[in-house]
């Protein structure tokens, strides 16, 4: 009633003006609002996201190559795709190569196309160096006379397709996936295929963590959320003691531990239960172990914070309304801690996706992740555009699997601290 | 009587958490069948421990519990069958009302189309039959409250347990939904157990008051049993309004005692839990028993008072007054067509039955 009142007193005075008044009262607020979040947006978008942006680029940025063959880049747009190229590209990309020559260009060009084709930075460093010594026309010919290579068809598709601005060359790659001769996007041979393993198993790894995570942790977090202070802030700071000590050493400290002559065998052979060392490191064992260790805490905390949240009246309820312990607990207070599973079981799955250092170092070669291949190219081969693409990858794979993670858990809900 | 008359007995329970204070001693408390009894006290009393032992969510360090003459002490409480509404209701919040209320009749194995009858009929006991598909968050406090009712009783336990329920809710609500459980537990014929710290709610809905205090019950008693004849001190002063007046007992008749009181002024009051001449006592007498000007006969007495000030209530003018040195002494005069007129400052005679007068030990 009193809600239809004011309603109709709104209308018959001017409701407009009563709107201005409220968004100039509100403006005052929304600025102060936007005021205190500005500084930290500006520094996300110049020292995050926008370096982000420039990365990811790179993994189908291809410009560089029309900048070191600039005339050949025009002259092949007109090529049908069958058959050779006409006299003019020819022309074009002697001219072309002199100067790429003399600017120690070209054996970029050569690594780029050879990534495509294997073979074609043999061939452009071979006629580089002899480039000089064709003096005019028929160019065709002449660079043919070089090496039968010029003469294939199939090296000039590869040289159209790598004078283009972009290029999907590196996301296929990712997912091992490349062009045949025929300009057809077709699955590598099996012997070269590895990246998709490499994702399927990286995926794999983190699910296995995430969910050893959540056995060990759950039951630490329970304990926590229903103990005395004391012997919560002791289990917090043990817990916390993970993130005190640098990475590096902890992880190192369990090859320690895990090692052939370390702790845990020693002692395992000194009780007499084994006669041989089990081998506990450089192995996925090792790699579950040092995960599992330094992922704990972003699966607890969450976990813990739902828990503490949860009245013991819940299970009370369940009791007194005639539910045995275990249906009160499965059917009253584990479906109140979902929100914190959802939100431990996302931070430690995404943190396992990108983890590097760790399965680098107590990790086999089989049991490498994602990242441990996008620093491969970016420090051994200098390839940035394969590390970007993998990268691409890893965090599309990353998006994909919160967005149907998160339908599901009800990111709203999620509880992160 | 045996163990078999009474619904629940509390036979010298003793309760203590960190094993040196007893947080209740040696209670002994008999509940029969239908009845509504009120555990009132203040906070820290033992009285909510004591629901929680029956309840079997705390075990007693001493003694027994008695529930259809079966000692419980050893049974979990699921076992128990006794409904319990909780103070912040504990709706399960991921549950819709109806999937709440079908909880305990689910964990109990009864057929679904019998489930779907019960749970409609628990929720149009208590009105709330439109509200099956709500969740607990879209719902009111009174509302909550009204389901967590329905959800204790749904499954039709003979006893149930409420602590402090309505203690979150507004004055008005509170006393609406006072009267609402008195008549399902009327319709019932429950036996009910009521934590509370609220007396006037506990005057208006028990059979029976077991005030705690200190962890033992002071007194069982109807609530007008309870209000009317106190018997001790901490009673009379927790329950309603009192006056007080320290004295020395001089003489002895019967059951009536002459107190000589620190002024020096002589009044005849009714002996409770004190004995002998010569012993201090508290006199106390319920501010509306108070006669002013009265006629002096046998049964009542005349002593002086001064007016210190006048409060009006509407209902009634509240007069606080300075009687034998006590200046906190409160007389309710009705607002009747022909109540007596006083002014502040003013000294009159006031009077009693020496009968609503009671002497109890300090």
């Amino acid at each position: 009633m009193t809600f239809a009142a004011s309603e109709g007193a709104d209308n018959s005075n001017d409701g407009k003006s009563l709107r201005k008044k409220l968004l100039r009262a509100e403006r005052r607020k929304k600025f102060e609002a936007i005021g205190l979040v500005t500084p930290l947006l500006i520094v996300m978008v110049v020292f995050y996201f926008v370096p982000i942006a420039m990365m990811l680029f790179r993994s189908i940025d291809n410009s560089q190559m029309a900048k070191i063959l600039p005339q050949t880049s025009i002259a092949i747009q007109n090529w049908s795709g069958e058959g050779l190229p006409d006299e003019i590209t020819y022309a074009a990309i002697v001219g072309d190569m002199k100067i790429a020559q003399a600017d120690r260009d070209l054996a970029k060009v050569g690594r780029r196309l050879n990534f495509d084709l294997v073979g074609f930075h043999s061939l452009l460093s071979k006629s580089g160096r002899k480039i000089d010594e064709i003096k005019g026309p028929p160019y065709k010919e002449n660079l043919i006379a070089f090496d039968k290579k010029w003469g294939n068809e199939q090296y000039w598709t590869v040289m159209e397709r790598g004078l283009k601005n972009t290029t999907l060359l590196y996301l296929l790659a990712a997912i091992d996936l490349k062009y045949d001769e025929n300009n057809k996007i077709v699955k590598v041979p099996e012997y070269e295929a590895i990246y998709v393993s490499i994702i399927s198993r990286t995926v794999y790894i983190s699910l296995s963590i995430t969910i050893l995570t959540l056995i060990l942790g759950f039951p630490i977090a329970y304990f926590m959320a229903n103990t005395t202070p004391r012997t919560r802030n002791l289990l917090m700071i043990i817990l916390l003691l993970v993130f005190w000590t640098s990475l590096l050493v902890r992880t190192l400290s369990w090859i320690l531990v895990l090692q052939n002559n370390g702790v845990v065998n020693n002692l395992l052979m000194f009780t007499g239960i084994i006669t041989e060392p089990l081998d506990m490191v450089f192995n996925r064992f090792g790699v579950y172990v040092a995960m599992t260790h330094v992922l704990l805490p972003f699966m607890v905390l969450p976990l813990y914070s739902v828990m503490r949240s949860i009245p013991s009246d819940y299970v009370r309820a369940a009791q007194s309304l005639g539910a045995k312990s275990i249906t009160a607990f499965i059917r009253v207070y584990l479906p109140q801690t979902l929100p914190g599973i959802g939100a431990g079981a996302l931070m430690v799955f995404i943190q396992a996706l990108g983890y590097y250092i760790t399965p680098a170092l107590v990790g086999g070669p089989r049991d490498q992740m994602v990242s441990y291949f996008v620093a491969f190219f970016v420090n051994e081969r200098v390839n940035w555009s394969m590390a970007s693409a993998l990268g691409l990858t890893l965090l599309i794979l990353t998006g994909s699997l919160y967005l149907i993670f998160g339908k599901r858990v009800n990111i709203a809900n999620m509880k992160l601290g | 009587m045996s163990d078999k008359d009474f619904h629940v007995r509390f036979k010298n329970v003793q309760k203590s958490y960190d094993g040196k204070q007893l947080v209740v001693k040696d209670l002994n408390l008999d509940i029969e069948k239908g009845k509504f009894v009120t555990m009132l006290g203040p906070s820290g009393s033992g009285k909510t421990t004591c629901l929680m032992m029956l309840a079997g969510f705390e075990s007693t360090t001493h003694g027994e519990i008695i529930l259809n003459g079966r000692p419980i002490n050893k049974i979990p409480p699921h076992k128990r069958g006794i409904g319990m509404v909780f103070q912040n209701y504990a709706l399960f919040p991921h549950m819709s009302v109806g999937e709440n209320l079908a909880f305990p009749l689910e964990v109990r194995k009864i057929a679904k189309p019998e489930i779907e009858d019960m749970v409609k009929k628990a929720l149009d006991m208590v009105q709330m039959g439109d509200f099956i598909d709500r969740y607990p968050g879209q719902l009111s406090g009174g509302q909550k409250q009204r389901i967590a009712l329905s959800r204790a009783l749904v499954f039709n336990p003979e006893l149930v347990l409420m602590d402090e329920p309505l203690g979150a809710l507004d004055k008005q609500l509170r006393e609406q939904m006072q009267y609402e459980i008195k008549h399902i537990h009327e319709q019932l014929g429950v036996s009910v157990v009521y934590v509370t710290h609220d007396q006037a709610e506990a005057l208006t809905m028990s059979d029976q008051i077991a005030v705690f205090n200190d962890g033992v019950i002071q007194q069982l008693a109807s609530p007008a049993d309870l209000y009317e004849r106190p018997e001790n001190s901490f009673i009379a002063q927790f329950i309603g309004e009192n006056n007080q007046l320290r004295g020395t007992i001089e003489k002895v008749n019967k059951n009536i005692a002459n107190v000589k009181l620190e002024n020096g002024e002589n009044v005849s009051a009714l002996m409770v839990d004190v004995k002998d001449k010569g012993e201090v006592t508290l006199l106390s007498i319920r501010p509306e028993r108070i006669i002013i000007n009265p006629k002096t006969t046998k049964n009542s007495q005349a002593l002086e008072g001064k007016v210190l000030e006048l409060i009006y209530l509407g209902d009634h003018i509240r007069c606080r007054m300075m009687v034998s040195g006590n200046d906190q002494f409160i007389v309710k005069i009705p607002n009747s067509s022909t109540h007596e007129l006083l002014k502040v400052g003013e000294k009159i005679s006031l009077g009693w039955d020496k009968k609503d007068c009671r002497a109890l030990k300090p």
